[in-house]
Parts: structure tokens; sequence; C-alpha cells
């Protein structure tokens, strides 16, 4: 089945744009775009999307397009946007990002809010960390910062932002402390490299 | 939600016994066991506590997400807040992190020698992060508060600076109980690991309400005190 996704967003050139970059990945089917904010609560529920793709600056409170529906809300974002307003959002797209890239974060919000955390010991595939992950969690391990880290990845801030979440997620672990102790236990740096 | 949810008037020993976590408030009010059938009020006049205050703690104890409103607050006599938070301090610093840290060090002996440096670094330095924080309150905020409670201007602080940290804190704990329950090797989780998680969870509740404690009645407790004292 396919992953329905709808852009809400006023800019026509983003929104032409996102949609032939994402009509290009078979796994995606694009809903008609909301271009008005006003519109948007109620084509949340006329459209039924699996993700939502939304220009934070619209909005204040993700539950004014939402209403009480659990529905994973990735943020596009092509502006300045504060940190603590991004940390709201199930992942971030920026529009410069590649279309890989932005299918991976769409897919890894839709996957995350369809598998909640569970409790117990048997780990899904989607619970191990991608190599991309793995490389921004070493990096976060030995105490690098996120800008930092962007640029020895090659990618933007919000895209290390993405990938955080994702591990934060997948290992449960919040503090960089904690991740560091979990690299350790992984062999995936040794003590040399602790600062 | 609000509503008192317990009557002074009901014999402590229910209380109690309907709500055994309460014991460690008891202890940290200086309220003795053996209260036969005395009522929640006597026992508390009997070592000069606010049963209001008392019960305002139940309150946020008992039941989660529970905070007091304002009017709640400025009825309540509050002269017993700093000495609980102290108390609390001391409890957490003193009692339950050593404990921790002993089950640790056993759990540590089943590992690789590089392993459990690592896993013993990040609680001596979670250590260092809570005594820090707890240090700062209490040569800082708590002085502020009861040179207030006394009726003395005070310049030297505000609480709007109030820098709420123990979500951190919080943080850190839960992941070292994710660690110990999802990536130590096999060998290592013995019978101290079991302990260790459920001593963690414990102390996670307490410092959870712990910062219910400072954000939902200090901090507007306080603000009102400097409005009235230092008149702003």
């Amino acid at each position: 089945m396919k992953t329905r996704v709808l852009i809400i967003e006023p800019s026509e050139v983003v929104v032409a744009g996102m949609c032939t970059l994402l009509h290009e990945v078979s796994r995606f089917k694009v809903l008609e775009p909301v271009r008005d904010i006003r519109d948007a609560a109620q084509r949340v529920i006329a459209s039924r999307p699996d993700v939502v793709l939304l220009n934070p600056t619209l909005v204040e409170n993700l539950t004014d397009v939402l209403g009480d529906r659990h529905l994973p809300v990735v943020a596009l974002v092509y502006q300045y946007v504060e940190q603590l307003k991004l940390r709201r959002y199930d992942g971030v797209v920026d529009i410069r990002e590649s279309r890989g890239t932005i299918a991976e974060t769409l897919i890894a919000a839709t996957t995350a809010a369809a598998n909640p955390a569970q409790p117990d010991g048997d780990t899904p595939a989607g619970y191990e960390l991608s190599a991309r992950e793995t490389a921004v969690l070493v990096l976060v391990a030995k105490g690098l910062t996120n800008k930092e880290i962007a640029e020895q990845l090659h990618v933007s801030p919000h895209t290390v932002m993405s990938h955080r979440k994702n591990i934060v997620h997948k290992t449960g672990i919040r503090s960089v402390a904690g991740l560091t102790v979990y690299a350790m236990l992984h062999n995936l740096i040794d003590e040399s490299t602790l600062i | 939600m609000k509503a008192i949810h317990y009557d002074s008037g009901r014999k402590m020993s229910e209380l109690i016994t309907a709500e055994p976590g309460l014991v460690l408030i008891l202890q940290r009010m200086g309220l003795a066991l053996g209260f036969g059938d005395k009522s929640i009020e006597q026992v508390c006049a009997q070592h000069g506590v606010s049963a209001e205050f008392f019960l305002l703690l139940c309150d946020i104890y008992t039941h989660e997400g529970f905070a007091p409103d304002r009017e709640r607050i400025l009825r309540t006599p509050m002269g017993q807040l700093v000495p609980y938070l102290r108390q609390s301090h001391d409890y957490y610093v003193l009692k339950r992190l050593p404990h921790i840290e002993h089950h640790l060090h056993h759990i540590a002996e089943h590992l690789s020698e590089r392993v459990s440096t690592v896993l013993l670094r990040f609680f001596t330095l979670y250590k260092r992060e809570v005594a820090e924080h707890f240090a700062h309150e209490e040569q800082l905020v708590f002085p502020h508060v009861e040179r207030l409670q006394r009726g003395e201007r005070d310049n030297t602080y505000r609480i709007d600076s109030f820098v709420e940290e123990h979500g951190d804190l919080e943080d850190k704990l839960s992941d070292l109980v994710q660690i110990i329950f999802k990536y130590l090797p096999e060998e290592a989780t013995t019978d101290d690991a079991v302990d260790v998680v459920y001593d963690i969870l414990q102390v996670s509740n307490d410092l959870n309400r712990h910062s219910v404690i400072e954000e939902k009645v200090l901090v507007p407790y306080v603000k009102q005190l400097e409005q009235e004292v230092c008149g702003r």
C-alpha cells in the first residue's frame, strides 16, 4: 500500500517542486496539496493522509491542524525555524536536500508512527540503526555538535537532527553520555576517541 | 485536575495503608511512624507540620499530572517547603544514588574492563551533574526564598531565572535503564541488574514529583512572595 502524503504549504513553487520529486518515488501517493492553512484541518480529515508535510511557520500548535488525530507530521523547511519548534515534528525535510534523503525522512516518520516503541526484547528490522545513523551516532558520541557533524558528513544540520531523532527513537537513549555508552557497548568507538 | 483527595480528619494509618509510597514524605517531614489511630491533622500538629502542606504533597505524589491551582498555593502554609526540598536532595544524594552505584559496581564485575569503565564513568558524571544542580538550588534559590519568607527584601536572585534541569536528570536515569535492559551482555544481567533497574525507576518517579513541586509550587509561590515583599 502506498504512503499517502499531504503537503500543506502556501508557496506554489515549493509545492510543485515537492510534488514532482515525490511522484518519482513510487511508494508515495501525493494527495492534492493544501495551499491555504485555513483549509488544512478539514483536508486532513477528508483526505486521510499517512503523513503530513507541513510548513512549520504556518501554525503555532499542531493540534490546530490535526485536531486529536495522531498522525506523523514532518516539517517542510526552507527558511530559519527555531529548533525548539522543530522538535515537535516527527522529522524535518529541508527542500535543499536530495530526493533520497527527503524520501527517507518521510518513510522514517511514517514507520516510527506505525510502530511505537515496544518494550519487549524482539527488535524488528526497523530498529537497527542505518549506516548513516551509525555514522552520526559515532560523531555524537565523540562530542561533536550538530553543525560539526553536518559539515563532516556533507549534509544539512536538519538532516543531522532528523538522524538524531531516529537514533533516540530506535535506541531509547536520549543523552549524549548515554549514547556514548551505547557506542562503546557496540564496539563503534574505543576509549581513545573519548574526550 | 483539582480537588482535595484526602481529608485531614482521616486516620493517618489509613492514608499510608492506601498509599504506602507516602512513607517517604513522612520521613522527609520528620513525621514518626507509630501513629496509632491519630488523624492526619493530629499527627501533623504533634510534629509542628501544617496538615494542609502535607496533604498538598500527598496529592502531588499520588496523582500523576496533578498541579495545584493558585488559590490552593496561596492558602497553604509554605514554611516547610524549603526544608522538605532540602531533605529530598539529601535523600537522593546520600541514600539512593550511592545505592544504585553499589549495584552498578557489582554489574561492572561481569563486564569487560573497557565497558565497565565507560558505564561507571557515565554514572560518575551523572552524580556530578545532580550534585551541581542541587548545589545551585541550595546555595542560591533556597536562601532567597528563606529571606523573603522572613520578610526581607532580597535582590540577589529572581525566581524567573529558575533553571529547570530535572528533565535532563530524569532522561539520564532513563538512559541507564535502557542500557541495562537492552544492551548489557547477558552474563552481566544478574540479580543486581534487576535490583538497580527497580531502584532507578523508583528514584525517577520520585525525582519527577520533586520537579513538579519545584515547578508548580515553589516557582508560583516565590513569584507571589517577591511581589509582596519587594513590591513588584
